[in-house]
């Protein structure tokens, strides 16, 4: 039975492999991606442009304007001479925000009297323009401290596990699960709809496989290619980005693993309810889009309405992500890795156990 | 050759309708699918972080370190969770239950009162680094409100001086839902441009009903309208949808101009539904089409569109890489029709690249197809 098993196992893998054009979709868009998405999956505020309407002609403005001008965020200070210039490089999106300093503002300052400066943000882009309105609020803080405010002691803050808040040091961990869904997914589902398409599952169906090891057979493969697709990004993550690697590489392999045995068992669930190929498409696009904006990858889970976090739990993707970023960046050892690996488990045998009760009801 | 008979088309288009309509998953691609993940997008992801669990480990009993503490669990946006020591706190951050611990060292109060640098440790979760940007800033400000608070009392009346007010256009109260609806948009029908077209042709070619359909006396022109139009009709009614869907249900302002809106998406749908069907033309082969779709179509949506993550803030390589992309210039057009208004500077260089990118890939795929006949 086990050769038979083998054999259906590289049956599959040659389907999927055997064809350079398949090949190459499950090859490149992995390389692409992992060179790509660290690069552009950033929160951080980088070659924004900052525009100043100065109305004042005092020393002060002149100062914060050059120290506004030392910020590594912005890479260019427009200067606007009017209202309407300034409605229209903010309307334009070609400054993040805009800082409008009073006529007064000299004086005032001189004078001990309270001196606003406003700062405008483009609300069309909140995020980053309150991140750079953070900026701006440090530079001029900076500022009234050397001009005599309340002296005001710093904290001091330690990032843990990330002391520079890179953000590829999020980034590349979590890429590592969500680039091995699609391919997983992929091989899995379309499998045993592309046999149903073309009538040769019924040729499976009559062999002596039983629907276990027909599921085994079609399951293996998917695991096989998450793995390989896992350990490559992993691997472009710690020597290419340099990502640090300080957990345990076992615990790395088990979680892609378990991971793997999740997804073959959505894709194979996926499968058993679809009659075509395009049917089973969607299916996995249904399943993939949310599992990804639910996996606190995008925005962070704590900060999801009750329901959604519900989901965001028995969302395989949530623990995966989990679970890389702990090997790499926080150490995790496989007592710290089980509060994720069990409901990666969990969701394995309940979707290949429903997919198995599908298979068996259409030989029945 | 690429003679249009009207009646022929209309027969096409009417067969590919038919063929739309009786798949149940396309009316689930076209409409249950837009509507569901546009909800997604708009509860699921949420980058106001208006509440953050941090744990407080105060080592010092002085009047001073008590009272900050207090200022601590006055902060709405602080959750204070407790623990016995420094290792159960760094233990709740390492399984993720605290984004964020302060730590009030045991000589805080002598310190403050001595005027020296106060012990205070702040630290994050660096592997969430939006998070623990948050974390730093909310400590830091209530820090300085305590300071503040004091201050009169150590060293007399506080010195007037500058003074930042904050102003957020287009979106005052800065309700992040607002800008990534319009965005989420665009990815949404990105992704379905991509589905609904990808598998057409080649699902023909799997079939051999393609060789039956170049037996007969179509044209490529005819081929492929019919198998745009009817697409083009659906995802224009998803699109409606969406709107819909933003603006009545979840409240997202729209303050451009409808007829724009429609424009747009025209443009948009033209580009999408081209590519996919380009996908599909060359690859004659369903799982291929299908994957290369979602890989080209969906990733590249949500990462390189700017929708959640700022363009401007990418390296200049991959700045220039999404404008490839038609899903970039749809998130700028929806965000600016949404949120600001039909803005000329903005509407007219998007709707310019978006024709482009129509017209290049349905040119590219009109190509292939005509190879195909003959």
């Amino acid at each position: 039975m086990l050769r038979r098993l083998l054999a259906l196992i590289r049956k599959e893998l040659q389907i999927v492999l055997s064809n350079p054009k398949s090949r190459a979709m499950l090859i490149m868009p992995v390389v692409l991606q992992v060179v790509l998405f660290p690069f552009a999956a950033t929160m951080e505020v980088k070659h924004a442009t900052l525009a100043v309407y100065n109305q004042d002609s005092g020393s002060a403005s002149v100062e914060v304007i050059q120290r506004l001008s030392r910020t590594a965020a912005f890479d260019k200070i427009k200067l606007v001479h009017s209202g309407p210039e300034l409605r229209e490089a903010m309307e334009s999106q070609e400054a993040l925000l805009a800082v409008a300093i009073p006529s007064d503002f000299s004086r005032r300052l001189l004078a001990r009297e309270s001196a606003p400066l406003q700062t405008i943000l483009d609300g069309r882009r909140s995020n980053s323009s309150q991140i750079a309105g953070a900026y701006v609020t440090q530079v001029v803080s900076g500022y009234a401290r050397e001009r005599g405010a309340p002296a005001t002691t710093a904290l001091d803050v330690r990032n843990i596990y990330n002391p520079n808040l890179h953000s590829m040091w999020h980034v590349l961990p979590s890429l590592v699960a969500i680039i091995t869904t699609i391919g997983c997914l992929f091989v899995t589902a379309l499998s045993v709809a592309r046999e149903r398409e073309e009538g040769t599952f019924d040729q499976l169906l009559v062999s002596p496989l039983t629907p276990v090891y027909i599921m085994i057979g079609k399951a293996v493969p998917g695991i096989l290619i998450a793995l390989a697709q896992g350990l490559f990004i992993a691997g472009v993550a710690a020597w290419g980005f340099r990502v640090p690697f300080t957990g345990s590489l076992l615990v790395l392999v088990v979680g892609i693993l378990c991971y793997g045995m999740a997804l073959a068992g959505i894709g194979l669930f996926i499968s058993s309810i679809c009659m075509t190929q395009q049917q089973a498409f969607f299916g996995v696009f249904t399943f993939m889009s949310p599992a990804i904006l639910l996996s606190g990858y995008v925005g962070p889970i704590e900060n999801m309405p009750l329901p959604l976090r519900g989901l965001a739990w028995i969302n395989p993707l949530t623990h995966t992500i989990l679970i890389m970023k702990g090997v790499f960046l926080k150490g995790f050892g496989f007592s710290q890795a089980w509060p994720y690996l069990w409901p990666l488990l969990a969701v394995a045998v309940c979707t290949l156990t429903v997919a198995l009760t599908m298979f068996r009801r259409h030989i029945a | 050759m690429s003679g249009i008979s009207p009646r022929r088309l209309l027969a096409l288009c009417r067969k590919e309708s038919y063929q739309i309509v009786r798949d149940p998953s396309n009316i689930l691609i076209a409409f249950v699918l837009p509507v569901m993940l546009l909800f997604l997008y708009g509860f699921a992801i949420n980058l106001d972080i208006n509440l953050v669990r941090i744990g407080v480990l105060r080592l010092d009993d002085g009047p001073a370190a008590v009272s900050f503490e207090e200022q601590l669990r006055g902060t709405p946006s602080f959750e204070i969770h407790h623990g016995a020591s420094l290792q159960a706190l760094q233990g709740a951050m390492a399984r993720g239950e605290i984004r964020g611990l302060v730590v009030i060292q045991n000589d805080f109060s002598t310190r403050w009162a001595h005027g020296q640098s106060a012990a205070i440790q702040v630290l994050t979760d660096g592997s969430e680094p939006n998070t623990a940007n948050f974390v730093s800033a909310y400590v830091q400000g209530a820090w300085e409100k305590w300071q503040e608070a004091r201050a009169p009392l150590s060293d007399g009346t506080p010195v007037p001086g500058l003074e930042l007010r904050q102003r957020a256009w287009y979106n005052p109260a800065t309700i992040s839902r607002d800008y990534l609806v319009p965005g989420s948009i665009a990815v949404v029908m990105t992704v379905i441009g991509a589905l609904l077209t990808s598998l057409v042709v080649a699902r023909e070619w799997e079939r051999g009903t393609m060789e039956a359909l170049l037996a007969t006396p179509v044209t490529a022109a005819e081929l492929l309208l019919s198998k745009i139009l009817p697409y083009y009709l659906l995802g224009m009614v998803a699109m409606a949808l969406c709107t819909l869907v933003a603006v009545v249900l979840m409240g997202v302002p729209f303050r451009g101009s409808f007829l724009v809106l429609a424009g747009s998406s025209t443009l948009f749908l033209g580009a999408a539904l081209g590519f996919g069907l380009f996908l599909s033309t060359t690859l004659r082969n369903q799982f291929e089409a299908a994957q290369a779709a979602l890989t080209a179509g969906f990733l590249p949506a949500m990462m390189l569109s700017g929708f959640v993550f700022e363009i401007s803030s990418m390296p200049a390589p991959v700045r220039l890489l999404t404008r490839l992309f038609p899903a970039r210039y749809f998130t700028s057009s929806l965000q600016t029709l949404f949120q600001a208004g039909t803005v000329r500077s903005i509407l007219v260089p998007d709707c310019l690249f978006l024709a482009l990118l129509m017209a290049f890939w349905i040119t590219l795929t009109a190509r292939k197809t005509t190879r195909t006949l003959d």
